[in-house]
């Protein structure tokens, strides 16, 4: 019997997920501990956090790769938990390239369509449109050796999204891929992503590629999830001093509480939740580079420790009195004075700041 | 002068002791060669002698016609075509789960595989004698158990073969691909699996079968009447016969490579790549 499905390249609804107290241990390793995360239909989360986090477990589990301890998995309302992986209408980009070698580009395309019933010429025809989508439609003969390595991550992203699947799982896809290649892929991806609606569950170590990707980053650490917001609210408010130090550069700055402000460097801040010391006593606060103004002043209270030319931004490393070294990110125009030995006066940009005790 | 001299003679060095080095080379292997080929051209011209020192090839002409020849042939055939059935049915799905789910047990696996090379044929013939006295009339006395035994000894070719074939390919990541995608456990083994180890089991296919075509001893022992034994049986009356016959067990040996090879380079040129 040949099924008569008519997938198209536009956007569908999307599937919710709900991840609901998610356990895995590996002997004495506990790499999920209690795991609770809800994506909404056609929404991008990112999993971010350092190697060993348990964000790959997670991805895992959702595919019905591994199994959980406790816990269990939702899409559209259903647990799925026990259901095994060939049957969860899911699809995996995955970190290595996974493309089956015996097969051509087209082929592997059409891999998920056939073992779907889908009709030869039907299948055909579906796996030209989604490489033409990947922009790969001139090497649906090629196999994967002749390929290049985003080439091949291109074609799997297209073998994925022919099943249509009500959920899209990204494994660091592009982790393996030279830079350029890289930055191109991602903007691919979310785009295709948005275009068709998919609910999407990206793992990454890579913090910029999660902030650029996502609708929302959920950053993972020792098995459990620090915070899930919007990536501007995970760089602007992190919810704790992991997220803080893992996201982006941070400097940590030595400061006097004082109730719902810190002071630093002779100058106040508002702080974004008031620590629980009294007030005069001794925090640290966590201030981002690029809040961080620095200026040539000939009898500047700081002097410059070296600097790093990165293209439109500079980054200008100043040494306190007390030898805490602090980092700045300045337009590359304003830092040309801002050479090793400099005497500069430094401020704060007036945000809240984050203080630990 | 005197330099370029010098640095003519420093240049000529290297090379004459590289010519050296090729002469060397060749004549070892020529002298394998003739090591191997002396005694199979004696025996392909014993086998094309006629009377009065003349040369014909009246014993390749009589030999498909000599009782029993052509039954213990297909007899063989038939042997090798179920000891590589049952191999590979056997090995190809044991050997990706021993990668897939228990690779901390690939050595122990391998070094029980290795195991019929270091026990003498007459002690797993006697063993399969005492073990399976008694046993049903299908198995006992027909050569199913011998190509039973025959699975056994050709284990350290077929793990092997597959496990080197298994280990140059990304086996989980497409494994777990397949399974993304649909496929059941016995799709992702016959779609994913057995296409992308072509050249193992092709491989694993032609040893067995070369292995069985030429076994003496265990067919001898079990009172099995299969190819070699016969060959050995008609040297007793007729060597000619005998050697022609033996003759061809080594061409279809040989047959059977060369199509393992061409095969094997068909497949590498098609996927652009071994394994």
């Amino acid at each position: 019997m040949t099924a008569t499905i008519e997938p198209s390249t536009e956007a569908k609804p999307g599937s919710p997920v709900r991840l609901a107290g998610l356990r895995r241990g590996y002997g004495q390793v506990t790499a999920l501990d209690g795991l609770d995360l809800d994506i909404a239909p056609g929404e991008l989360v990112s999993l971010l956090g350092p190697s060993g986090c348990g964000k790959t477990t997670a991805l895992r589990i959702v595919a019905g790769l591994e199994h959980s301890d406790a816990g269990a998995v939702f899409v559209d309302g259903r647990d799925i938990t026990k259901v095994p992986a060939n049957k969860r209408d899911m699809a995996m980009v995955f970190q290595s390239y996974s493309l089956f070698p015996n097969l051509t580009a087209g082929e592997n395309v059409a891999f998920g369509l056939r073992l779907r019933g889908v009709s030869p010429a039907q299948r055909s025809k579906r796996a030209g449109e989604l490489l033409e989508l990947v922009g790969l439609n001139q090497h649906y003969d090629r196999y994967a050796t002749q390929m290049s390595g985003g080439q091949q991550q291109r074609v799997a992203l297209a073998r994925a999204l022919a099943i249509e699947p009500k959920v899209l799982l990204l494994d660091e896809p592009l982790s393996a891929l030279d830079a350029k290649v890289r930055v191109q892929l991602r903007d691919e991806i979310r785009g295709l992503q948005q275009r068709l609606g998919i609910t999407t569950l990206f793992v990454t170590h890579d913090q910029e590629e999660a902030l650029s990707m996502s609708d929302r980053v959920a950053v993972m650490n020792a098995g459990r999830l620090e915070q899930c917001a919007s990536p501007d609210e995970v760089y602007t408010r992190p919810a704790t001093p992991f997220v803080a130090a893992f996201v982006g550069a941070m400097n940590r700055i030595p400061g006097i509480a004082s109730g719902a402000e810190v002071e630093i460097l002779g100058q106040r801040l508002t702080v974004t939740q008031p620590p629980e010391v009294s007030a005069g006593a001794k925090v640290t606060a966590l201030v981002r580079p690029e809040s961080v103004l620095l200026t040539p002043a000939v009898a500047g209270t700081v002097r410059v420790a070296r600097s790093s030319f990165r293209g439109p931004v500079t980054r200008v490393t100043v040494e306190l009195a007390d030898g805490t070294e602090v980092d700045s990110d300045l337009p590359s125009p304003a830092a040309v004075d801002l050479r090793p030995g400099t005497l500069a006066d430094i401020r704060f940009a007036p945000e809240p700041v984050m203080v630990i005790s | 002068m005197t330099a370029v001299a010098d640095l003519t003679v420093a240049t000529q060095g290297p090379r004459r002791k590289l010519g050296k080095g090729r002469v060397a080379a060749w004549l070892v292997l020529v002298i394998a060669a003739l090591y191997f080929l002396i005694p199979i051209a004696a025996s392909v011209e014993f086998s094309l002698r006629g009377v009065h020192d003349t040369h014909d090839l009246s014993t390749w002409e009589n030999l498909f016609g000599q009782p029993g020849f052509l039954d213990n042939l297909i007899t063989s055939l038939e042997l090798a075509a179920g000891t590589v059935v049952i191999t590979l049915v056997l090995m190809v799905p044991t050997t990706a789960w021993v990668h897939l789910r228990l690779p901390k047990l690939r050595r122990l696996i391998e070094a029980i595989c290795v195991l019929p090379l270091v026990i003498p044929a007459v002690v797993l013939a006697n063993g399969v004698l005492v073990a399976f006295r008694g046993g049903p009339n299908w198995l006992t006395g027909t050569p199913v158990i011998l190509a039973l035994e025959y699975v056994v000894l050709a284990l350290p070719f077929t793990y092997r073969t597959l496990d080197a074939g298994l280990s140059s390919i990304p086996l989980t990541t497409l494994v777990e691909a397949g399974r993304n995608l649909g496929a059941s456990w016995l799709t992702v083994l016959l779609r994913v699996v057995v296409p992308n180890l072509r050249t193992s089991i092709l491989n694993a296919s032609i040893l067995s079968a070369a292995m069985v075509l030429g076994e003496f001893t265990i067919a001898n022992l079990l009172l099995m009447n299969t190819l070699p034994v016969w060959t050995v049986q008609a040297g007793q009356q007729d060597g000619e016969v005998a050697t022609a016959a033996s003759m061809l067990i080594l061409i279809v040996t040989w047959a059977l490579l060369l199509l393992m090879s061409v095969f094997g380079q068909r497949g590498a040129r098609r996927t652009g790549r071994s394994g």
